[in-house]
């Protein structure tokens, strides 16, 4: 809901900056086009960003489009975009075809994205292990008491199977971001179309565990510190801690360029890393990569 | 002359394009069927018949089973009519037989605004009120379940079940009733022996029309059953999270690649709604056909 309000404003602001210039804009000047395309975690963030420098650089216009991670890096290996986004690395077969290609990628970590787990503020339960975490969701852990809670049987609560946080979930929660491991969401997890479906059952049910993005996180409910192992420390999700490495259910951001950037994309991207840029990402409910 | 020739016409052009409006409905049913046939069948030779019909449901790993999602799409359905059929028939018996005037001219519009609300305002108040309320009255792990799902279609389907019986039963000549008050009948008599047979084969269209509404709604079901693809297993499965085949369809296919097994499944489910609704639709007119053949008789 927030998120494609969000999409909504950026798209509005998108078009007033683009008539904007164009109405005044001299004959002289020059205009250079961004391309820009990827992943759909990063798709709001990168419109954000495009709409912001566009009001501070009337002379550049960016172009933003989602399709998934694959999509912005297969267009980068084909030389069709200037920067890919990506919500994971690139991988070492997508480099190879690149370089048969004659495109170089050079990898930008422009943000980072925390995933919280939380619970009921009744829920006297504070910290989980990833493998708790992972048991929960698998079914082999069906009552809080077995994890040190009340006699209460757990409500799994998760996004739909079309969200890239289910899928990052699956693959680094429940299976441990072990390639081989086939565990599989137990059926009764409750899948709810969106994050408020999740924060409005959070905020009343007892028994109801659920993860999602740390922007969606309110103050009436409660985030679970999780550890990496059980011989790790439990922390509990933040800039800081997602920044260090020390919180366990965290993935970077990315964007990738066509051999070192030059010129125009040069200036984007360094603009991106600054604090006037990474104080979007922070709106946006992901975690700056510089403080 | 001239003004015959021109009459003539327009009879032919008006009734030519009333018997177009008419065949149109076919058409378009035909063409929607032949769609869902073309994009659906392709599903049966992606997948293999005893997977597609297993108990698990999760497509982003190729698991295909339906048959969760047809249970739970059966077991609310059933939940609303057992709600809607009663308290809509009962509402519609009140309406034309009991009420006072007064009171007929306050309920006829306010249950025509009940049918005009979106469902998904229903859906709201459903996680809001609905569900924490269910889960802390009957002692549930979540409220987010197949009942809660049943009580909203229940109340979606309502006004639909409302408005057709309460015109079938209005449509009952009064003469019928006068009769059966004359030989000594008590009002409920009256009711249940004479008017509510009379007005049968509309009262049972009533509750087809709200079966059709209840299987096919989809934002409110989506917002409150919490959408677990769990294989019902009796009664108390109405207790528990349950995921439609609507809901599938509705939260799946705007991500899902075109022309991919996934694709594919999902106009298979369609197919399969489209046979219920058809199967319901046709018994019905069935009975109704038969009721009317059956009364033809008597009368004659």
């Amino acid at each position: 809901m927030k998120q494609s309000f969000i999409v909504f404003l950026s798209f509005v602001f998108f078009l007033s900056g683009c008539g904007a210039p164009a109405r005044s804009s001299e004959p002289s000047a020059s205009i250079e086009t961004i391309e820009n395309k990827g992943s759909d975690t990063i798709v709001n963030l990168a419109l954000a960003w495009a709409e912001r420098y566009q009001e501070l650089h009337p002379e550049v216009r960016i172009s933003v489009t989602g399709g998934g991670s694959g999509t912005g890096i297969a267009a980068l290996i084909n030389n069709t975009v200037d920067i890919a986004n990506a919500s994971r690395q690139i991988k070492p077969e997508e480099i190879e075809s690149a370089k048969a290609n004659g495109s170089d990628p050079v990898e930008f970590v422009i943000a980072r994205d925390a995933i919280a787990i939380i619970v009921n503020l009744e829920n006297p339960v504070d910290e989980l292990t990833l493998q708790q975490i992972s048991d929960i969701y698998c079914g082999k852990i069906n009552n809080w008491r077995d994890i040190g809670g009340e006699d209460r049987p757990i409500v799994r609560l998760s996004r739909e199977t079309n969200s890239g946080t289910h899928v990052y979930f699956l693959e680094e929660v429940l299976r441990l971001g072990e390639k081989e491991n086939k565990t599989l969401f137990s059926t009764d997890t409750l899948l709810l179309p969106s994050s408020e479906g999740i924060s409005a059952e959070i905020r009343q049910n007892p028994n109801a565990i659920g993860y999602d993005g740390l922007g969606y996180v309110t103050e009436d409910m409660k985030v679970i510190a999780v550890a990496r192992d059980a011989s790790s420390p439990f922390i509990l999700p933040s800039a800081e801690s997602v920044n260090s490495g020390a919180y366990p259910i965290a993935r970077d951001l990315y964007m990738y360029t066509n051999g070192e950037p030059l010129g125009t994309i040069a200036a984007y991207l360094e603009w991106i890393l600054s604090p006037d840029a990474q104080q979007i990402v922070a709106e946006l409910g992901f975690v700056p990569v510089t403080p | 002359m001239i003004m015959k020739n021109s009459l003539h016409w327009r009879e032919y052009l008006i009734t030519r394009l009333f018997r177009i409006s008419g065949y149109s409905a076919i058409v378009f049913v035909g063409m929607i069927f032949f769609f869902l046939l073309r994009e659906g069948l392709p599903a049966l030779g992606k997948v293999e018949f005893v997977s597609l019909f297993s108990a698990r449901w999760y497509p982003i790993e190729e698991y295909f089973g339906i048959l969760p999602l047809i249970g739970g799409s059966l077991i609310v359905t059933i939940g609303a009519t057992l709600i809607a059929v009663p308290f809509g028939v009962g509402a519609a018996i009140y309406i034309s037989e009991i009420a006072p005037r007064w009171m007929r001219e306050i309920l006829k519009p306010l249950v025509e605004v009940l049918g005009g609300l979106p469902s998904v305002v229903l859906g709201f108040l459903g996680i809001l009120i609905l569900s924490p309320y269910l889960r802390i009255l009957l002692n549930l792990p979540t409220g987010l379940t197949a009942l809660a799902g049943s009580l909203l279609l229940g109340g979606i389907a309502i006004p639909t079940v409302v408005s057709v019986s309460e015109d079938a039963l209005d449509a009952v000549p009064k003469s019928y009733r006068d009769a059966a008050l004359a030989l000594g009948a008590t009002e409920w008599q009256t009711i249940w022996r004479v008017t509510l047979p009379a007005a049968r084969s509309g009262v049972l269209t009533a509750v087809m029309l709200g079966v059709g509404r209840a299987i096919g709604e989809t934002m409110a079901v989506m917002m409150v059953t919490g959408n677990a693809a769990v294989l019902p297993k009796g009664l108390g499965a109405l207790f528990a999270p349950a995921r439609t085949m609507t809901a599938t369809i509705a939260a799946e296919m705007g991500e899902v690649a075109n022309g991919s097994v996934h694709y594919h499944v999902l106009f298979f489910i369609g197919i399969i709604l489209f046979l219920i609704s058809l199967v319901v639709n046709v018994t019905a007119s069935a009975v109704v056909f038969r009721q009317q053949k059956r009364q033809e008789r008597i009368l004659s």
